[in-house]
């Protein structure tokens, strides 16, 4: 077998073993099945599905929950393996380091997927088959799911870039936090600010469109309010990012973008990396 | 043909030099112990054979290549058992092993059988956090074994093993050694791996002191040898007044007395002895072992 898939079955495994996969899997699934039956209570009059209103409210959630799965499974990946002594060892066997980074990318992966699909696509088969919320908006949902892997690959790719700067797990941990309040807190908070303080109005909604495509946080959030009129009409924000064209494909090239210059950059640092 | 192939390998980390300027040469089928304080650059060079570190100056040369860039064929012939061999705790035996032999693409029942040769048959089941030292280290030698490796890095293997699987584990080099396996080992337990090697490295400070068999060391360093003498009765003192010319001689007791004296006269006192004919009854002679010589080195040899 290909070591690269080896690695990642290996990773996924240990995931399954201790109770990773599981935990994900309740988690995602008890949040998405409670927004999506609150969401099918009142959507009969407003023509709106359970599903597509639940897209906003999913979508506001899971930017803070992935992000934070994501980081806890891959902040440990390298610097964990460092410290175990773990790593010397494989690397003495015919594997290559850009195999080991994206064997372990792919097993964590694998892991957010099953969670995701589980999870959130179970919710919403609940959903549909028990209550007469209808399908309205199952592309909306799809999308959500879709992008949300797409944010958690971001955020494991970002803790492996940490797990392999860092010398130890502990280090590791603080700068995983801190990385996950500077995208996911900390950035919205500094736009919001910067919006307040700009009275008058210097600051051009282009260079403001542009600072908030800056961060894959909120090209996730302008994903999945904007790209389909079912949910747009239920998102506040809607209207306004959607008016400065921002295509679906923009929006996913860009989350792609986030996963794969994280990962270039520590297959480039474990390359150099001395054990 | 040579395994391994040193020529003048530094190392340094930062400001601190940990390996210097080492020229060392490991023939094929070789059983070759390093040995050396905490410290001495012993896992260093190693780490440098296996390619997970590169040199500052020299070459490294293993199996005919640089080990830092060399390809997947050329690891798949290599084992290693690092010093604090550490597995996930969760995973059964047999899995651990499952894992590193589908990296090496070796099938089940080969390992299956490496298993059962390092005495883990009846655990391979059990989750490696229920493992003794002693099993952990086991299983660390049962991955090194797998692909039937040209070449093993053992470092400190046998530490958190008892006597008898010290022994075992020895017996299990030997026989791989007879195979045509090359093995370098470095170890603390002297006197343990003075009898398995076929050459011994000497390293102090990152520096290699000295590199030759257990004569040539013995050699090298000029110790003496003690040869005891057991004298047929009454004839201690006339036995010791004709062996005065050899060395020191102490009598020990009424009938046994023992001669220090140095390697090269080691012959002409053992013709001398026979000369003597009744007078001395038995005789055993005690060469250094290998901590003295080691002691020797540490103490007496100062790296350049």
């Amino acid at each position: 077998m290909n070591a690269t898939r080896l690695l990642a079955i290996n990773e996924f495994v240990d995931g399954l073993r201790n109770r990773w996969v599981a935990a994900c899997i309740l988690l995602l699934g008890s949040m998405a099945l409670t927004l999506l039956l609150v969401g099918s209570a009142p959507s009969g009059s407003t023509g709106a599905g359970a599903l597509a209103i639940s897209v906003v409210s999913l979508a506001s959630l899971s930017v803070y929950l992935l992000p934070l799965i994501a980081l806890m499974l891959s902040f440990d990946a390298l610097v964990g393996e460092f410290e175990r002594g773990t790593m010397l060892l494989l690397l003495t066997y015919p594997v290559s380091r850009w195999q080991v980074i994206m064997g372990k990318f792919f097993g964590h992966l694998m892991i957010l997927t099953a969670a995701i699909t589980i999870g959130y696509g179970g919710a919403a088969l609940i959903t549909v088959f028990t209550t007469d919320s209808g399908t309205v908006g199952w592309q909306a949902y799809l999308t959500m799911m879709a992008s949300s892997l797409l944010l958690g690959a971001v955020f494991i790719a970002l803790g492996y870039l940490v797990s392999v700067i860092v010398r130890e797990r502990s280090t590791a941990a603080g700068a995983a936090v801190v990385l996950w309040l500077l995208f996911v807190v900390l950035y919205d908070l500094g736009l919001l600010g910067i919006l307040l303080a700009d009275h008058e109005q210097q600051i051009s909604q282009a260079l403001f469109s542009f600072l908030m495509l800056a961060s894959p946080t909120d090209t996730y959030r302008i994903l999945n309010l904007t790209a389909f009129d079912t949910v747009s009409q239920a998102a506040g924000i809607a209207g306004v990012a959607a008016k400065q064209g921002f295509s679906l494909p923009l929006l996913l090239s860009l989350l792609v973008g986030w996963i794969i210059l994280p990962l270039l950059a520590t297959i480039g640092l474990f390359h150099r990396r001395e054990l | 043909m040579n395994a391994i192939e040193l020529s003048n390998v530094s190392k340094r980390y930062e400001q601190k030099t940990v390996v210097k300027n080492v020229q060392l040469k490991v023939r094929t089928g070789e059983r070759m112990v390093m040995i050396g304080h905490n410290g001495a650059g012993k896992t260093t060079l190693m780490k440098l054979m296996l390619g997970l570190t590169r040199p500052s100056e020299g070459q490294v040369q293993v199996l005919g290549v640089d080990p830092a860039v060399s390809t997947s064929s050329k690891r798949q012939t290599l084992g290693y058992v690092p010093e604090s061999v550490a597995f996930h705790g969760a995973m059964k035996g047999r899995e651990v092993l499952a894992f590193y032999a589908g990296l090496k693409k070796v099938p089940a029942a080969h390992y299956n059988d490496i298993l059962a040769r390092v005495g883990l048959k009846d655990a391979a089941d059990r989750r490696v956090s229920t493992y003794s030292k002693g099993m952990r280290q086991r299983l660390g030698l049962a991955q090194a074994m797998l692909g039937d490796p040209q070449l093993l890095f053992l470092d400190e293997p046998t530490s958190g093993l008892d006597p008898s699987l010290r022994r075992q584990f020895y017996e299990l080099i030997d026989s791989l050694s007879r195979s045509g396996t090359t093995s370098l080992i470095s170890s603390h337990s002297l006197n343990e791996v003075e009898a398995r090697a076929d050459r011994i490295a000497i390293l102090k400070n990152g520096v290699l002191l000295a590199c030759g068999t257990m004569p040539e060391l013995l050699e090298q360093t000029g110790l003496p040898i003690y040869v005891q003498l057991k004298t047929a009765a009454a004839a201690v003192n006339s036995v010791a007044e004709k062996m005065g010319w050899a060395g020191e001689v102490h009598k020990l007791d009424e009938r046994n007395l023992e001669i220090r004296c140095r390697v090269s006269g080691k012959m002409e006192l053992v013709r001398r002895i026979a000369a003597l004919g009744d007078s001395v009854e038995d005789m055993n002679i005690v060469p250094p072992r290998l901590d003295e010589i080691y002691n020797h080195y540490m103490e007496n040899v100062q790296p350049q």
